[in-house]
């Protein structure tokens, strides 16, 4: 930049530098000598800011489309070769058991639901963070939710479509899964609208829909930034010609392609639907973005809900309990933010100046969120023994002491006490700031707590159905290969989707990351 | 979205279907003998824009726009912005949803195909009330949505202002403020004049090509 731009004096005047003082280098984020960014800070007088660097906007618009213009370091690539191959080894479990049937998997008569709706609940699960960040800490006016909102959501999407898969297909003859449409079929019969899996199919499609279309919205000015650069680079005769990426050595060019630019020109500008920035245009948006905000935090609040459904409504002890619907929603918020941390924290430091835009205080917000909703989930799994206990009914004692905790009696007693060292002992970590504000330690809680999800749901799913009422109803589940694979494949997916996803779409809210700068303000004062 | 008045209406129609509806004889035209859309000027800084806006409302122009990067806070008021009437049209969605809802499932549970299930009355409105819900916010979603596109007259792949080099800055760090021609008050000279004032640089004209 030869000149200075007017933006950025403002910015240095916000940030109170002198002229010709220079702010921090940015190549080593953290302040000389310490782990602290300078987002840390308890005064309540000083708020952090939520992006570092006195970074003026048009370093901001740079940074965020760079990420989508520029070519992705090496082990993206590496990453996305081997998360595509386990991709297409899911697809090749699904179509194995398309074509042979669900005996393929370790069902049996007893435990006829077990790793397929655990992968259901679990997926479905993570997808709950990003709405809760694009909503309800939008209803909270909480501005650091600028920096992973895209992101989460992206990560929502992408978990619902891994989550849609294994209800899909766990129905056995998957040509009949129009039967949940609600239209009658041939017989005149039409389903049971009072079915818990009715309202599952409604809640989780609509869930599906509404995400879909409010990452799309949000994503709409952003794409507009990449449409105008790429089309600023095209008439300025500076666009790269296509270039095939190699593993090793040097890209192959191939100039008989079209150029990168004169693609993203025709896909992004259709996507950005002619957005022109205008003011009255930004008021409806912003409008429509509320009300979606309103409307997504009870939707997210019922979709697990109802999930919880499936299983509370029925009489099956374990399952048949009233604290299910918010204990699901605390654990799928929980098990997101998990993920969220778990995908963001390689990304700052693999993607360049990520960590000026997805600051310490950010991940240590998080962190709190992740103590608050596993000690909830603890309290939980606590109440459920003790109505166990309380409510006299000795089956349902049973399905907890016997099926699941006490080693000497229960066959599945080392899920139940993995579930509890991950869920509730390792978020209390958290109690300490030294612990919360240390990326490393926060990655592995955060593995920990997405593994501790998973067994949740395999130790609720499981653990009920393996012993009901009848000893002679009593029948353990092993999984089957096709079994591991399949879930392990659509791990693959959901890597695939999401750095496919990092490399061709706006990674940050480019328009709210802008809002919550100091140049934003219409007033110097505030 | 134009206001009701039929020429408004006929011009809106013009932009999307130019082989149907012709535009009304321009008031302005450029030396190229084309149609002048309106002037445009720019902006650096959030507060001078801010305060810009708020000259060009009290000048009494009604056909103009603020070109932002992000959504500038309260810039409704220094526009003189009239409130969208969206969260009423998301209201109606709801409402619709959720009849949709109500008549679908009472109607085939209780009288087309009526099951019973653990003895429940056949027209009991508890179970019903999940998928109530549900249609009820994906159609106020729909709206917001659709609604929001349609109100701002989006997708429009061709403006005049993309032929403007200028303006691919806005979605950077740049603000332009663009008056209309169709403005009963636009005047190239005044208006030149009104921006000048007002503190914009880099004011054009900007033809309308077709």
């Amino acid at each position: 930049m030869s000149a200075i731009q007017p933006d950025e004096s403002l910015a240095r005047r916000m940030h109170g530098l002198q002229p010709g003082e220079q702010p921090l280098a940015r190549s080593n984020p953290n302040l000389p000598g310490t782990s602290d960014d300078g987002t840390l800070s308890e005064d309540p007088g000083k708020r952090a800011p939520c992006v570092l660097g006195d970074r003026s906007l048009e370093d901001v618009t740079n940074i965020v489309c760079g990420y989508a213009e520029a070519k992705m370091p090496k082990p993206w690539l590496a990453a996305l070769t081997i998360s595509s191959s386990i991709a297409a080894l899911g697809t090749g479990m699904i179509l194995y058991l398309i074509i042979t049937g669900v005996g393929v998997w370790g069902l049996n008569n007893q435990v006829d639901w077990a790793w397929d709706i655990t992968n259901f609940v679990f997926w479905i699960g993570i997808g709950h963070a990003g709405t809760l960040i694009s909503a309800i800490l939008c209803l909270l006016k909480q501005n650091w939710r600028t920096a992973v909102n895209r992101s989460a959501e992206a990560m929502t999407i992408f978990a619902v479509i891994c989550a849609g898969i294994f209800p899909g297909i766990h129905v056995g003859r998957v040509w009949f899964a129009w039967f949940l449409a609600p239209i009658p079929n041939s017989n005149g019969i039409w389903p049971n609208f009072r079915s818990p899996l009715l309202w599952d199919v409604f809640a989780v499609s609509t869930y599906a829909t509404v995400s879909l279309l409010f990452w799309y919205m949000g994503m709409i000015p952003d794409v507009a930034t990449l449409r105008d650069r790429a089309y600023m680079r095209l008439s300025k005769g500076v666009s790269r010609p296509m270039a095939i990426p190699m593993p090793i050595g040097n890209d192959i060019i191939v100039p008989q392609l079209p150029k990168p630019d004169q693609i993203r020109v025709l896909i992004y500008g259709i996507m950005a639907l002619g957005w022109r920035f205008s003011s009255r245009h930004w008021h409806r948006y912003e409008k429509a973005y509320l009300i979606l905000a309103g409307i997504s935090t009870p939707l997210v609040l019922s979709v697990h809900s109802i999930v919880s459904f499936d299983f509370a409504t029925s009489i099956i002890p374990g399952w048949h309990t009233t604290i299910f619907p918010p204990y699901f929603v605390a654990g799928a918020v929980f098990g997101g933010f998990a993920m969220v941390l778990w995908l963001m924290i390689p990304l700052r430091l693999i993607l360049p100046n990520f960590s000026d835009l997805l600051t310490l205080r950010h991940l240590e917000n998080m962190a709190k969120i992740l103590l608050l909703t596993g000690t909830m989930v603890g309290f939980a799994y606590g109440m459920e023994f003790f109505i166990a206990w309380y409510g006299a009914n000795e089956f349902e004692f049973a399905a907890f002491a016997d099926n699941r905790v006490n080693p000497a009696k229960a066959p599945y007693w080392w899920a139940y006490w993995t579930m509890i060292f991950c869920n509730v002992v390792t978020p209390q970590l958290f109690w300490f700031r030294k612990m919360r504000q240390n990326p490393l330690v926060i990655w592995i809680v955060a593995s920990f707590v997405t593994v501790g999800m998973w067994f949740e749901r395999f130790v609720i799913i499981v653990t009920s159905l393996h012993r009901a009422f009848l000893p002679g109803e009593w029948h353990m589940f092993f999984p089957t290969w096709v079994d591991i694979l399949t879930f392990v494949g659509s791990c693959g997916i959901f890597m695939t989707l999401f750095l496919l996803f990092l490399k061709f779409l706006p990674i940050f809210a480019l328009a709210e990351l802008k809002v919550v700068m100091p140049q934003s303000h219409t007033h110097d004062d505030h | 979205m134009p206001s009701m008045n039929p020429k408004d209406l006929i011009s809106f129609a013009a932009d999307y279907f130019p082989m149907v509806f012709k535009k009304p004889a321009p008031k302005y035209v450029s030396e190229s003998g084309n149609r002048i859309y309106g002037m445009v000027a720019e902006f650096h800084e959030t507060p001078k824009v801010y305060q810009a806006a708020e000259i060009v409302r009290d000048a009494g122009y009604s056909k103009w726009d603020v070109h932002t990067p992000f959504p500038i806070h309260d810039i409704e008021t220094a526009m003189g912005m009239k409130t969208t009437k969206l969260p009423m049209m998301a209201g109606g969605a709801a409402v619709i949803g959720v009849t949709i809802g109500i008549l679908l499932q009472w109607v085939t549970t209780a009288h087309l195909y009526p099951t019973v299930v653990q003895g429940k009355p056949f027209g009991a409105w508890e179970p019903f009330v999940p998928i109530i819900f549900e249609l009820g916010v994906l159609l106020t979603a729909f709206m917001c949505i659709f609604g929001m596109l349609a109100l701002n007259g989006l997708p429009r792949f061709h403006h005049p202002l993309f032929s403007y080099e200028r303006f691919y800055k806005v979605s950077d760090n740049r603000f332009i403020i663009c008056i209309e021609s169709i403005d009963p008050k636009f005047d190239p000279t005044a208006t030149r004049a009104l921006l000048e004032k007002a503190g914009g640089s880099e004011i054009a004209l900007i033809e309308d090509e077709d």
